[in-house]
């Protein structure tokens, strides 16, 4: 594993990141991609057995899906940053004709991407097709997943959370985003999710909480943890505590800047309270 | 004119289960899923003999289409089957995003298409889906007439790689193209030479169509009859030539004419042979 202090360095470089690609487009989605920069940082640099490469197949290595694709800011920094293309093409983030569109997509064969997503709830039921292949393949590797807790409204979700557990699909972990925040307000306030936790495993899943999801050694050991539930019979849920816009004090604990670019003045301040640690692109 | 025989009168939708069945004995790649309706897409043998390589999903299409997608990562060839109602529309946003923009090789199989479906009735007889299919990026999209060609089909698009869409039918209907047909996508067949007017036909209506050509005959009218089994990529050069010769096209389809085989066709003449239709 590498150092731990080398990767919240990394971590704190990935929230610039995330602001200045926002900031320079004047628009993407910057709340939960700062809220999820640890889970990125755990998984790509630490959690997930990776090939060297990329291909599509992903046969002999865990492979990830993000299904809520709006915080594709976090998502293609960690790719850059982790190898899969040059960090210098964070420059072309939404712009017309660049392979960083605002929401991923395959068609432009930007590496580290194996499935287009932006309209929501439909990466579960794509990573639970991947893990019964790897099943079929005879691969033991995992597939990991990460979908918004508002995104989980999405009716597909609750088809593909049924099948999951009836089929034992049990080589795949999906990580909720639980901020408890969406477009239009808090979620109890926009459409409750009740008793999450209860709900998960009322349809038979091994359920997980990482309570402290901005804390990376937690998120790492929480992880890990998860990893040791897989091949059990059931598939596995990390309720993944996060604060929406982690890491910039006016965008924290509010929905406000769930799809809202930070202006010039704003962008100074956040990035001052996250200074460069391994260069900007 | 060509005489074509009834060989015994069989369901399109037998003609895809014998060609799945067949494919899973050839190309273990080939996976199957289906939303609860194994015996109606005749899907009963392939998962008698592969229940590894066999879906059961349920009633939940969208789940399936989702499954389906990501079943391609790691080289799987999944076939899904269920209504073509089901296929289509109620899932379209899955279809859209997760196959067709992720071009992933996915073969969506559907059912009891169009009004030859019969006493189900309207919610079930789909007449919008290749509209809706037609215009997806990267999408083929292919209507067989019958039994024969829709297996024929089936083999052919295993070892074609992109998303196809491939509609048949619930009822019983004749059985009239060669047992050992190869068959070709984007290919236009000739069914009959005329020189008066071109039956453009798609799907179930081929074989009414040739019906109506004898009738034709027997008015002295000379009547072509295209078999268009694949709408898209459509052979546009066989519609051309064709309607060159003949100056008068007539299209045949269990489909709304907006967004069908015919609209296929008016857009292929008025961009490059512009006349009266």
């Amino acid at each position: 594993m590498p150092d731990i202090h080398h990767l919240n360095d990394l971590v704190t470089q990935v929230r610039r990141d995330i602001l200045r690609q926002v900031h320079k487009v004047n628009s993407g989605h910057p709340g939960g991609s700062l809220g999820c920069t640890e889970f990125f940082v755990a998984l790509f640099q630490v959690l997930m057995n990776r090939k060297e490469g990329f291909d599509m197949d992903g046969i002999g290595e865990d492979i990830f899906f993000l299904s809520n694709g709006h915080i594709s800011p976090v998502f293609y920094s960690v790719l850059a940053r982790s190898g899969y293309f040059p960090v210098d093409e964070l420059n072309t983030f939404r712009l017309i004709n660049s392979r960083l569109q605002g929401h991923p997509t395959t068609h432009e064969g930007l590496p580290g991407v194996r499935m287009a997503s932006g309209s929501l709830g439909q990466g579960i039921s794509v990573s639970i097709g991947a893990a019964s292949t790897k099943k079929l393949n005879n691969d033991p590797h995992l597939v990991y997943t990460l979908c918004g807790d508002g995104e989980l409204q999405e009716g597909q979700n609750w088809e593909a959370i049924m099948y999951a557990s009836a089929n034992k699909v049990d080589n795949l972990i999906v990580t909720v985003d639980y901020n408890g925040q969406q477009i239009d307000g808090s979620l109890e306030s926009v459409l409750t999710l009740g008793n999450l936790r209860a709900k998960f495993e009322a349809f038979g899943w091994e359920v997980l909480d990482i309570e402290q999801g901005n804390d990376l050694e937690a998120v790492i050991s929480g992880m890990q943890e998860a990893k040791s539930k897989t091949g059990q019979g059931k598939p596995v849920c990390v309720l993944l505590h996060t604060i929406m816009g982690n890491g910039v004090d006016f965008m924290m604990h509010t929905h406000a800047w769930h799809g809202k670019a930070p202006n010039d003045e704003q962008l100074e301040i956040g990035l001052s309270q996250n200074p460069v640690t391994l260069g900007d692109y | 004119m060509k005489k074509y025989t009834d060989t015994g009168k069989k369901d399109t939708r037998s003609g895809f289960g014998a060609g799945l069945t067949e494919l899973g004995q050839t190309n273990e790649n080939v996976v199957a899923l289906c939303a609860d309706l194994t015996g109606s897409l005749k899907m009963d043998a392939f998962k008698a003999n592969h229940p590894e390589r066999f879906f059961q999903v349920g009633v939940a299409e969208a789940n399936m289409m989702g499954l389906a997608a990501g079943m391609t990562i790691g080289g799987k060839i999944p076939f899904t089957g269920t209504f073509a109602n089901f296929s289509t529309g109620r899932v379209y946003d899955q279809i859209r995003q997760s196959i067709a923009y992720s071009h992933k090789n996915v073969k969506i199989c559907a059912s009891h298409a169009g009004v030859t479906l019969g006493e189900d009735g309207a919610t079930h007889q789909i007449l919008e889906d290749i509209g809706l299919m037609k215009m997806l990026p990267g999408m083929t999209v292919i209507n067989t007439c019958d039994f024969n060609q829709t297996k024929a089909a089936t083999l052919a698009i295993a070892e074609h790689h992109g998303p196809v869409y491939l509609r048949f039918g619930r009822p019983k209907v004749a059985n009239f193209t060669p047992e050992d047909q190869t068959f070709e996508i984007g290919k236009a067949v000739h069914l009959q030479e005329g020189t008066d007017v071109t039956i453009v036909a798609t799907g179930h209506l081929v074989w009414e169509a040739l019906l109506a050509a004898e009738t034709l005959h027997e008015q002295g009218v000379s009547a072509e009859v295209i078999n268009i089994h694949t709408i898209k990529p459509l052979d546009d050069e066989a519609i051309l030539n064709s309607v060159a010769k003949t100056g008068c096209v007539v299209t045949a389809e269990e489909h709304n004419f907006l967004g069908g085989l015919g609209e296929s066709v008016s857009r292929v003449l008025a961009l490059n042979d512009p006349r009266p239709q």
